[in-house]
Protein backbone atom coordinates (compact mmCIF):
# COMPACT_ATOMS: atom_id res chain seq x y z
CA UNK A 1 0.00 0.00 0.00
CA UNK A 2 1.12 3.25 -0.76
CA UNK A 3 2.39 5.67 1.95
CA UNK A 4 -0.89 8.02 1.58
CA UNK A 5 -3.15 6.18 1.03
CA UNK A 6 -1.72 3.99 4.22
CA UNK A 7 -2.02 6.98 6.32
CA UNK A 8 -5.43 7.96 5.07
CA UNK A 9 -6.05 4.20 6.41
CA UNK A 10 -4.59 4.76 9.74
CA UNK A 11 -6.45 8.25 9.96
CA UNK A 12 -9.62 6.27 9.53
CA UNK A 13 -9.22 3.63 12.05
CA UNK A 14 -7.91 6.42 14.91
CA UNK A 15 -11.09 8.19 14.30
CA UNK A 16 -13.28 4.85 14.48
CA UNK A 17 -10.94 4.59 17.86
CA UNK A 18 -11.78 8.21 19.02
CA UNK A 19 -15.77 7.55 18.34
CA UNK A 20 -14.78 4.33 20.68
CA UNK A 21 -14.88 1.40 18.44
CA UNK A 22 -11.56 -0.21 20.32
CA UNK A 23 -11.52 -3.00 17.54
CA UNK A 24 -10.37 -0.47 14.94
CA UNK A 25 -8.31 1.29 17.64
CA UNK A 26 -6.64 -2.73 18.40
CA UNK A 27 -5.76 -2.65 14.58
CA UNK A 28 -4.71 0.34 14.23
CA UNK A 29 -1.64 0.24 16.87
CA UNK A 30 -1.37 -3.79 15.29
CA UNK A 31 -0.57 -2.11 11.71
CA UNK A 32 1.42 0.33 13.28
CA UNK A 33 3.89 -1.86 15.23
CA UNK A 34 5.68 -3.13 12.80
CA UNK A 35 5.93 0.56 11.49
CA UNK A 36 7.66 2.10 14.45
CA UNK A 37 9.60 -1.05 15.35
CA UNK A 38 11.67 -0.77 11.58
CA UNK A 39 11.49 2.79 12.19
CA UNK A 40 13.04 1.92 16.17
CA UNK A 41 15.55 -0.41 14.72
CA UNK A 42 17.00 1.62 12.30
CA UNK A 43 17.08 4.87 14.70
CA UNK A 44 18.99 3.03 17.34
CA UNK A 45 21.39 1.07 15.43
CA UNK A 46 23.75 3.56 14.65
CA UNK A 47 23.81 3.76 18.51
CA UNK A 48 24.62 0.31 19.04
CA UNK A 49 21.84 -0.86 20.77
CA UNK A 50 19.85 -3.91 20.32
CA UNK A 51 16.68 -4.80 19.22
CA UNK A 52 15.42 -4.89 22.82
CA UNK A 53 16.12 -1.45 23.06
CA UNK A 54 14.16 -1.35 19.84
CA UNK A 55 11.49 -2.40 21.22
CA UNK A 56 10.92 -0.76 24.41
CA UNK A 57 10.88 2.27 21.91
CA UNK A 58 8.18 1.01 20.08
CA UNK A 59 6.30 0.34 23.49
CA UNK A 60 7.21 3.76 24.31
CA UNK A 61 5.60 5.30 21.69
CA UNK A 62 2.83 3.22 21.50
CA UNK A 63 1.47 4.10 24.97
CA UNK A 64 2.27 8.02 23.63
CA UNK A 65 0.47 7.69 20.60
CA UNK A 66 -2.27 6.37 23.40
CA UNK A 67 -2.05 8.70 26.09
CA UNK A 68 -1.61 11.85 23.71
CA UNK A 69 -3.95 11.25 21.04
CA UNK A 70 -5.75 13.89 21.79
CA UNK A 71 -3.20 16.17 20.43
CA UNK A 72 -3.63 14.60 16.84
CA UNK A 73 -7.05 16.72 15.11
CA UNK A 74 -9.42 14.70 13.37
CA UNK A 75 -8.81 17.05 10.19
CA UNK A 76 -4.83 17.13 9.98
CA UNK A 77 -3.33 14.69 8.23
CA UNK A 78 -2.23 11.28 10.38
CA UNK A 79 1.61 10.72 9.50
CA UNK A 80 3.13 14.24 10.45
CA UNK A 81 1.39 13.65 13.42
CA UNK A 82 2.56 9.86 14.19
CA UNK A 83 6.18 10.82 12.81
CA UNK A 84 6.73 13.60 15.65
CA UNK A 85 5.52 11.76 18.35
CA UNK A 86 7.61 8.55 17.42
CA UNK A 87 10.32 10.85 16.52
CA UNK A 88 10.02 12.53 20.09
CA UNK A 89 10.58 9.15 21.58
CA UNK A 90 13.47 8.25 20.07
CA UNK A 91 15.44 11.61 20.74
CA UNK A 92 14.05 10.66 24.65
CA UNK A 93 15.69 7.26 24.51
CA UNK A 94 18.62 8.31 23.02
CA UNK A 95 19.11 11.36 25.67
CA UNK A 96 18.28 8.94 27.95
CA UNK A 97 21.12 6.29 27.09
CA UNK A 98 23.67 9.36 27.36
CA UNK A 99 24.47 8.57 23.16
CA UNK A 100 24.30 11.42 20.72
CA UNK A 101 23.51 10.51 17.05
CA UNK A 102 21.65 12.07 14.25
CA UNK A 103 18.50 10.65 13.24
CA UNK A 104 17.81 9.06 9.73
CA UNK A 105 15.27 11.15 7.75
CA UNK A 106 12.13 9.57 8.92
CA UNK A 107 10.21 8.68 6.23
CA UNK A 108 7.67 6.15 7.12
CA UNK A 109 6.40 5.76 3.85
CA UNK A 110 9.36 4.20 2.92
CA UNK A 111 9.69 1.61 5.07
CA UNK A 112 8.38 -1.65 4.14
CA UNK A 113 5.81 -2.66 6.27
CA UNK A 114 7.36 -5.77 7.38
CA UNK A 115 9.50 -4.78 10.41
CA UNK A 116 10.93 -8.01 11.48
CA UNK A 117 9.14 -9.91 14.66
CA UNK A 118 9.28 -8.73 18.17
CA UNK A 119 11.91 -10.00 19.81
CA UNK A 120 12.37 -12.62 22.61
CA UNK A 121 12.79 -10.77 25.68
CA UNK A 122 13.34 -11.21 29.04
CA UNK A 123 13.28 -8.56 30.60
CA UNK A 124 14.20 -5.07 28.50
CA UNK A 125 10.12 -4.09 28.35
CA UNK A 126 7.23 -2.53 29.66
CA UNK A 127 6.48 -5.58 32.07
CA UNK A 128 9.80 -4.37 34.22
CA UNK A 129 7.63 -1.70 35.07
CA UNK A 130 4.88 -3.61 35.70
CA UNK A 131 5.61 -3.71 39.30
CA UNK A 132 6.39 -0.70 40.63
CA UNK A 133 3.00 0.11 40.35
CA UNK A 134 0.42 0.32 43.04
CA UNK A 135 -0.91 -3.30 43.63
CA UNK A 136 -4.74 -2.20 42.40
CA UNK A 137 -3.30 -1.19 38.73
CA UNK A 138 -0.85 -3.72 38.41
CA UNK A 139 -3.15 -6.30 39.09
CA UNK A 140 -5.77 -4.66 36.45
CA UNK A 141 -2.96 -4.02 34.36
CA UNK A 142 -2.03 -7.20 34.16
CA UNK A 143 -5.42 -9.08 33.80
CA UNK A 144 -6.18 -7.24 30.84
CA UNK A 145 -2.80 -7.18 29.00
CA UNK A 146 -1.55 -10.56 29.77
CA UNK A 147 -4.44 -12.47 30.94
CA UNK A 148 -6.74 -10.97 27.86
CA UNK A 149 -9.45 -10.21 30.37
CA UNK A 150 -12.44 -7.54 29.03
CA UNK A 151 -13.39 -4.75 31.07
CA UNK A 152 -16.34 -6.42 32.37
CA UNK A 153 -14.32 -9.67 32.65
CA UNK A 154 -12.00 -7.87 35.01
CA UNK A 155 -14.66 -5.98 36.81
CA UNK A 156 -16.07 -9.59 37.82
CA UNK A 157 -13.21 -11.08 38.67
CA UNK A 158 -12.46 -8.56 41.25
CA UNK A 159 -15.63 -7.70 42.18
CA UNK A 160 -15.04 -3.79 41.13
CA UNK A 161 -17.35 -1.82 39.49
CA UNK A 162 -16.62 -1.23 35.53
CA UNK A 163 -15.70 2.29 36.06
CA UNK A 164 -13.38 1.79 38.89
CA UNK A 165 -11.65 -0.92 36.58
CA UNK A 166 -11.48 1.88 33.53
CA UNK A 167 -9.69 4.69 36.04
CA UNK A 168 -7.28 1.54 37.33
CA UNK A 169 -6.10 0.57 34.11
CA UNK A 170 -5.60 4.29 32.82
CA UNK A 171 -4.03 5.37 35.54
CA UNK A 172 -1.87 2.39 35.37
CA UNK A 173 -1.24 3.31 31.71
CA UNK A 174 -0.40 7.21 32.47
CA UNK A 175 2.06 5.42 35.43
CA UNK A 176 3.65 3.10 33.12
CA UNK A 177 4.51 5.82 30.61
CA UNK A 178 5.66 7.88 33.26
CA UNK A 179 7.97 5.27 34.37
CA UNK A 180 9.41 4.78 31.09
CA UNK A 181 10.49 8.57 31.01
CA UNK A 182 12.00 8.95 34.26
CA UNK A 183 13.98 5.74 33.99
CA UNK A 184 17.60 5.75 33.97
CA UNK A 185 19.86 3.55 32.42
CA UNK B 1 4.71 -7.88 28.60
CA UNK B 2 4.65 -8.35 25.06
CA UNK B 3 3.89 -5.53 22.35
CA UNK B 4 0.62 -7.23 21.38
CA UNK B 5 -0.33 -7.50 25.26
CA UNK B 6 0.47 -3.95 25.39
CA UNK B 7 -2.20 -3.10 22.28
CA UNK B 8 -4.56 -5.25 24.05
CA UNK B 9 -4.55 -2.79 27.13
CA UNK B 10 -4.28 0.04 25.01
CA UNK B 11 -7.53 -0.89 23.12
CA UNK B 12 -9.24 -1.58 26.39
CA UNK B 13 -8.81 1.70 27.36
CA UNK B 14 -9.75 3.46 24.22
CA UNK B 15 -13.29 4.67 25.41
CA UNK B 16 -11.44 6.79 27.99
CA UNK B 17 -10.94 9.44 25.88
CA UNK B 18 -9.01 12.57 27.07
CA UNK B 19 -10.23 16.21 26.37
CA UNK B 20 -9.53 17.77 23.34
CA UNK B 21 -6.64 20.46 23.17
CA UNK B 22 -9.09 23.16 22.53
CA UNK B 23 -11.44 21.99 25.05
CA UNK B 24 -8.55 21.59 27.54
CA UNK B 25 -7.63 25.43 26.55
CA UNK B 26 -11.03 26.88 27.31
CA UNK B 27 -11.67 24.88 30.45
CA UNK B 28 -8.04 26.29 31.94
CA UNK B 29 -8.45 29.53 31.07
CA UNK B 30 -12.14 30.54 32.43
CA UNK B 31 -10.40 30.69 35.67
CA UNK B 32 -7.14 31.65 34.79
CA UNK B 33 -8.21 34.72 33.11
CA UNK B 34 -10.95 34.52 35.74
CA UNK B 35 -8.28 35.04 38.64
CA UNK B 36 -6.29 37.11 37.02
CA UNK B 37 -9.44 39.71 35.95
CA UNK B 38 -10.78 39.68 39.98
CA UNK B 39 -6.58 40.50 40.95
CA UNK B 40 -6.51 43.52 38.59
CA UNK B 41 -10.12 44.50 40.21
CA UNK B 42 -8.97 43.97 43.97
CA UNK B 43 -5.53 45.85 43.19
CA UNK B 44 -5.21 47.65 40.45
CA UNK B 45 -8.69 48.94 38.98
CA UNK B 46 -9.77 50.46 36.07
CA UNK B 47 -8.49 54.36 35.08
CA UNK B 48 -10.79 56.44 35.58
CA UNK B 49 -13.08 57.59 32.66
CA UNK B 50 -11.84 54.40 30.53
CA UNK B 51 -14.71 54.94 28.20
CA UNK B 52 -14.43 58.27 27.16
CA UNK B 53 -10.38 56.81 26.57
CA UNK B 54 -11.78 54.96 23.57
CA UNK B 55 -11.23 57.73 20.86
CA UNK B 56 -7.75 58.64 22.48
CA UNK B 57 -5.77 57.35 19.88
CA UNK B 58 -3.02 56.19 22.14
CA UNK B 59 -5.18 54.23 24.40
CA UNK B 60 -6.77 53.02 21.95
CA UNK B 61 -2.73 51.58 20.10
CA UNK B 62 -1.98 50.06 23.16
CA UNK B 63 -5.19 48.08 24.04
CA UNK B 64 -5.36 46.69 20.63
CA UNK B 65 -2.06 45.31 20.78
CA UNK B 66 -2.48 43.51 23.53
CA UNK B 67 -5.48 42.18 22.43
CA UNK B 68 -3.87 41.25 19.15
CA UNK B 69 -0.80 39.53 20.92
CA UNK B 70 -3.46 37.56 23.15
CA UNK B 71 -4.92 36.16 19.74
CA UNK B 72 -1.37 35.85 17.73
CA UNK B 73 0.11 34.03 20.61
CA UNK B 74 -3.19 31.58 21.74
CA UNK B 75 -3.25 30.45 18.34
CA UNK B 76 0.59 29.44 18.64
CA UNK B 77 -0.06 28.08 21.82
CA UNK B 78 -2.47 25.46 20.64
CA UNK B 79 -0.16 24.72 17.49
CA UNK B 80 2.99 23.95 19.46
CA UNK B 81 1.00 21.29 21.56
CA UNK B 82 0.35 19.06 18.77
CA UNK B 83 3.24 17.55 17.43
CA UNK B 84 3.76 17.25 13.77
CA UNK B 85 1.74 20.30 13.48
CA UNK B 86 2.47 23.47 11.06
CA UNK B 87 4.14 26.66 13.46
CA UNK B 88 6.21 28.70 10.91
CA UNK B 89 3.40 30.45 9.89
CA UNK B 90 1.96 31.03 13.45
CA UNK B 91 5.37 32.51 14.84
CA UNK B 92 5.79 34.55 11.50
CA UNK B 93 2.13 36.47 12.36
CA UNK B 94 3.57 37.03 15.60
CA UNK B 95 6.01 39.92 13.97
CA UNK B 96 3.18 42.04 13.22
CA UNK B 97 2.84 43.17 16.98
CA UNK B 98 6.59 44.63 16.82
CA UNK B 99 6.05 45.84 13.51
CA UNK B 100 2.37 47.69 14.70
CA UNK B 101 4.46 48.73 17.56
CA UNK B 102 7.48 49.96 15.10
CA UNK B 103 4.79 52.23 13.29
CA UNK B 104 3.18 53.52 16.78
CA UNK B 105 6.90 54.78 17.96
CA UNK B 106 7.38 56.39 14.91
CA UNK B 107 4.08 58.01 14.82
CA UNK B 108 4.69 59.29 18.26
CA UNK B 109 8.41 60.34 17.32
CA UNK B 110 6.92 62.64 14.76
CA UNK B 111 3.89 63.97 16.55
CA UNK B 112 5.75 64.72 20.14
CA UNK B 113 8.56 67.52 20.09
CA UNK B 114 11.86 65.79 20.97
CA UNK B 115 12.31 67.19 24.05
CA UNK B 116 9.10 65.46 25.66
CA UNK B 117 10.36 61.89 23.91
CA UNK B 118 12.57 60.49 27.35
CA UNK B 119 9.88 62.28 29.68
CA UNK B 120 6.82 59.55 27.56
CA UNK B 121 9.48 57.08 27.76
CA UNK B 122 10.03 57.06 31.64
CA UNK B 123 6.16 57.61 31.93
CA UNK B 124 4.91 57.71 36.37
CA UNK B 125 4.47 54.16 36.60
CA UNK B 126 7.43 52.35 35.08
CA UNK B 127 8.21 49.88 38.28
CA UNK B 128 4.04 49.09 38.74
CA UNK B 129 3.96 48.18 34.88
CA UNK B 130 7.46 45.87 35.26
CA UNK B 131 5.73 43.96 38.29
CA UNK B 132 1.81 44.34 37.42
CA UNK B 133 2.09 42.04 33.96
CA UNK B 134 3.69 39.41 35.21
CA UNK B 135 1.74 39.22 38.28
CA UNK B 136 -1.34 39.30 36.65
CA UNK B 137 0.09 36.90 34.17
CA UNK B 138 1.04 34.19 37.17
CA UNK B 139 -2.79 32.72 37.11
CA UNK B 140 -2.91 32.49 33.19
CA UNK B 141 0.45 31.03 32.83
CA UNK B 142 -0.25 28.20 35.14
CA UNK B 143 -3.71 27.29 33.32
CA UNK B 144 -1.53 27.60 29.75
CA UNK B 145 0.98 25.34 31.38
CA UNK B 146 -1.99 22.81 32.89
CA UNK B 147 -3.60 22.92 28.90
CA UNK B 148 -0.14 21.67 27.08
CA UNK B 149 0.32 19.24 29.52
CA UNK B 150 -2.82 17.59 28.31
CA UNK B 151 -1.32 18.02 24.61
CA UNK B 152 2.23 16.46 23.27
CA UNK B 153 4.41 19.69 22.89
CA UNK B 154 7.90 18.21 20.96
CA UNK B 155 9.58 21.57 21.95
CA UNK B 156 8.87 21.97 25.39
CA UNK B 157 10.99 25.20 26.58
CA UNK B 158 9.64 26.77 23.44
CA UNK B 159 6.08 25.85 24.38
CA UNK B 160 6.15 27.00 27.53
CA UNK B 161 7.77 30.62 25.99
CA UNK B 162 4.92 30.96 23.97
CA UNK B 163 2.41 30.14 26.69
CA UNK B 164 4.14 33.11 29.13
CA UNK B 165 4.02 35.16 25.77
CA UNK B 166 0.17 34.58 26.06
CA UNK B 167 0.15 35.03 29.96
CA UNK B 168 1.91 38.04 29.64
CA UNK B 169 -0.20 39.38 26.68
CA UNK B 170 -3.24 38.74 28.91
CA UNK B 171 -1.51 40.27 32.08
CA UNK B 172 -0.57 43.29 29.57
CA UNK B 173 -4.12 43.86 27.98
CA UNK B 174 -5.78 43.90 31.89
CA UNK B 175 -3.41 46.51 32.67
CA UNK B 176 -3.34 48.42 29.62
CA UNK B 177 -6.74 49.48 31.11
CA UNK B 178 -5.42 50.68 34.37
CA UNK B 179 -1.86 52.20 33.14
CA UNK B 180 -2.09 56.35 32.44
CA UNK B 181 0.98 56.01 30.35
CA UNK B 182 -0.29 55.64 26.63
CA UNK B 183 2.65 56.85 25.08
CA UNK B 184 4.31 54.00 22.51
CA UNK B 185 7.82 54.45 23.96
CA UNK B 186 6.40 53.89 27.15
CA UNK B 187 4.56 50.84 26.02
CA UNK B 188 7.70 49.82 23.88
CA UNK B 189 9.79 49.73 27.02
CA UNK B 190 8.02 48.92 30.09
CA UNK B 191 5.54 46.37 28.56
CA UNK B 192 8.57 44.99 26.47
CA UNK B 193 10.15 44.07 29.46
CA UNK B 194 7.65 42.71 31.44
CA UNK B 195 6.39 40.34 29.00
CA UNK B 196 9.78 39.13 27.99
CA UNK B 197 10.35 37.96 31.67
CA UNK B 198 7.03 36.21 32.17
CA UNK B 199 8.30 34.84 28.65
CA UNK B 200 11.13 33.79 30.20
CA UNK B 201 9.55 32.17 33.07
CA UNK B 202 7.39 30.13 30.66
CA UNK B 203 10.23 28.94 28.74
CA UNK B 204 12.07 27.91 31.96
CA UNK B 205 8.77 26.20 33.10
CA UNK B 206 7.81 24.47 30.45
CA UNK B 207 11.05 22.55 30.00
CA UNK B 208 10.32 21.31 33.19
CA UNK B 209 6.89 20.57 33.10
CA UNK B 210 5.90 19.84 29.39
CA UNK B 211 7.89 16.88 29.08
CA UNK B 212 6.56 14.05 28.06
Amino acid sequence: MRGEEQEKQWALLMRAGNAGDSDSYRRLLLLLTPVLRANARRGLAPAGMADTDAEDVVQETLLAIHLKRQSWDEEAPFGPWLRAIARHKMIDALRRRGRRITLPVDDFSEILTDGGAEPDMLVADVGRHLEFLPLGQRTIVQAIAIDGASIADAAARFSMTNGAVRVALHRGLSALAQKFRTEES
Amino acid sequence: MKTDDLIRALAADCATRPMSLRRAFTMAMIPGVAIAFSLYLAILGPRPHLLGLLAEPRFLFKVCLAFLLVALSARLVLRLGKPGAEIRRATLLLAIVPALLGAGILAELLSVPAGLWSQKLIGTNALVCLKSIPFLGLAPLAAILFCLRQGAPEHPALAGAAAGLLAGAIGAALYATHCPDDSPLFVAVWYTLAITFITALGAIAGAWLLRW
